[in-house]
């Protein structure tokens, strides 16, 4: 088995209401794939549980052929794994250099100097090179999901998982956004929760979709976007069950 | 950048020497006084200020560290640098055991759980009054009371101990705050989720910090019951655990500086008003209240946030 990360059977039930049900999924290396499905349907409890901020309440989730069901999310993001927050989370209190310092620094430890030039690097790259001295919590909203990117990037994960990176940016900062994932996508393997469809389209390899908990439908775009299942999940147009 | 922070800390440390030589008797033995206590600040800051966890039970941890060096002093005979040594490891070893069992809260149940430890550990000491007798306390003897040949019945050579251990915390605690691991906490003050999942253990960070936190405080009790040869069930009630957060509050959270001067502060804030009135609580209440309203970041906090945003 080649893949980054699969699960098996992966639930979790909130006082038996069923978030995520019976998930198979599995993710190959390198590929940008787009998690989608209508509101509530269980993406945000289903990478919360890949990342570990969420216990299953049965199933596995192996990553790079280890089983990581039972670690906690520090030891997960040791592995490789990365995490942006759909709400944006930054150190509001700290300057931005020091909040991409912070992600970086875990890799290097105390070497000052490659601390400083990955944290250079990396703003540059986001395009907040002009913004390394401000308080992270000064910044705009665009820039501050900029932020929970950098410190994304500063980790060098081997999965990078983006929950609703683009939610509440303008026209403007998800085109430039856009080419950031596409360049990303040489070096990581991507895992994006994403609503609007338009950047899913645009960016994924592949598209998984889930309802009710489920995967309803997981294939390339072009097939997802043909697919009757997914239009009748997403407008409500078949019969409910 | 490190430079004007070695300048600064090094200037007050090249201060109070200085001072030694200048001030009046009083005035030079209540410093003393305030460099060491200061040292117990420096301890809880760096739970409180930098980490984000407020204790308030510090007071156990100051105890333990007075009662670890009083009894091993009084009891076993040690001499006065070993049972200095005994007095720090148990508070090491007390912060260990607390900081297991606390830190599975957070919160306002951190802060009840550090006060009932607190508290069982000051009922104890009175409870086991046949070693530590209870209310009356030990009594260190002038001729054990000999560190490394220096006696410190002397008022000189308390100030100047009182100094190096100053010195000596003040150093670690600049040194620590600016290693990646100081970092993390305060990354775990500010944000614990978003910390741990850019791959930093939580738990053991906030452990150590508890420990650390511990030993400060501890080698303050030992150093306290030491110079002036006195062990109390006193400096294990509550109150003496919520005078270090006034004094950080005071002086500054999370401010390497701060702490020495609230402790400063609110020793001369006491000291003058209750040389005034009677009701000196009054003036010194009153002074605080203004202080949080104007400089709600402390002393320190607020030097930071006006002129020097570099102020570690």
């Amino acid at each position: 088995m080649s893949a980054l990360l699969s699960t098996r059977a992966l639930s979790k039930s909130f006082a038996g209401l069923r978030a995520v049900h019976e998930v198979d999924f599995d993710l190959e290396p390198g590929e940008i794939r787009a998690l989608i499905g209508p509101n509530g349907a269980g993406k945000t409890t289903f990478v919360s549980m890949l990342i570990g901020r969420v216990a299953p309440t049965s199933g596995a989730i192996v990553f790079d052929g280890r089983d990581i069901t039972r670690l906690p999310a520090h030891a997960r993001v040791r592995l490789g794994m990365a995490y942006t927050f759909q709400i944006t989370s930054v150190f509001a209190r700290l300057d931005v250099a020091e909040n991409v310092a912070l992600a970086a620094r875990r890799r290097l430890g105390g070497d000052r100097a490659a601390v400083a030039r990955e944290t250079a690097a990396v703003l540059e790259r986001v395009g907040l090179g002009a913004h390394a001295g401000a308080l992270a919590g000064d910044l705009s909203y665009g820039h501050q999901r900029l932020v929970e990117l950098a410190m994304g990037l500063a980790q060098t994960p081997r999965l990078l998982i983006l929950d609703e990176p683009t939610q509440g940016l303008a026209e403007g900062e998800i085109a430039a956004f856009r080419r950031l994932i596409r360049d990303l996508a040489a070096q990581t393997t991507i895992l994006l929760i994403e609503h609007n469809m338009g950047v899913v389209m645009a960016l994924a390899d592949r598209i998984t979709v889930l309802d009710f908990g489920e995967v309803l439908a997981e294939g390339s775009p072009a097939e997802i976007h043909a697919s009757a299942t997914v239009q009748a999940a997403y407008l409500g147009t078949g019969a409910d069950a | 950048m490190t430079a004007r922070i070695l300048a600064l800390h090094g200037g007050l440390l090249a201060l109070l020497p200085a001072l030694h030589f200048l001030l009046p008797v009083y005035h030079h033995g209540n410093l003393a006084r305030i460099m060491v206590l200061a040292c117990y600040a420096i301890g809880y800051n760096l739970l409180f200020g930098y980490t984000g966890l407020l204790s308030l039970g510090h007071a156990m941890f100051f105890a333990a560290g007075m009662y670890g060096m009083g009894m091993a002093l009084y009891h076993l005979g040690l001499g006065a640098e070993l049972a200095f040594l005994a007095g720090i490891a148990a508070a090491g070893g007390l912060a260990l055991v607390v900081g297991l069992l606390a830190l599975r809260t957070v919160g306002v149940a951190f802060m009840i759980v550090t006060l009932m430890f607190s508290q069982a550990f000051y009922l104890a000491i009175l409870l086991a009054a046949r070693w530590t007798r209870g209310d009356e306390g030990l009594v260190l003897a002038g001729a054990d009371r000999v560190l490394f040949g220096l006696d410190l019945t002397d008022p000189d050579i308390r100030f100047l101990l009182a100094l190096g251990l100053f010195a000596l915390c003040l150093s670690a605690t600049l040194w620590l705050v600016r290693r990646p691991f100081g970092r993390v906490l305060v990354a775990i003050r500010e944000n614990p989720e978003r910390a741990e999942l850019l791959g930093y253990d939580i738990f053991r960070h906030k452990l150590a910090a508890v420990v650390m936190s511990g030993l400060f405080s501890g080698a303050a009790g030992a150093a306290y019951g030491l110079m002036f040869g006195y062990v109390g069930a006193s400096f294990a009630e509550v109150h003496f655990s919520i005078f270090p957060l006034l004094w950080v509050l005071l002086g500054g959270a999370g401010t390497v500086i701060g702490p020495f001067f609230g402790v400063l502060f609110m020793f001369y804030l006491i000291d003058i008003s209750s040389g005034l009135t009677p009701a000196y609580m009054l003036v010194a209440g009153v002074a605080l209240v203004l202080l949080t309203l104007f400089a709600p970041q402390g002393l320190m906090g607020e030097v930071r946030r006006r002129w020097l945003r570099w102020l570690p």
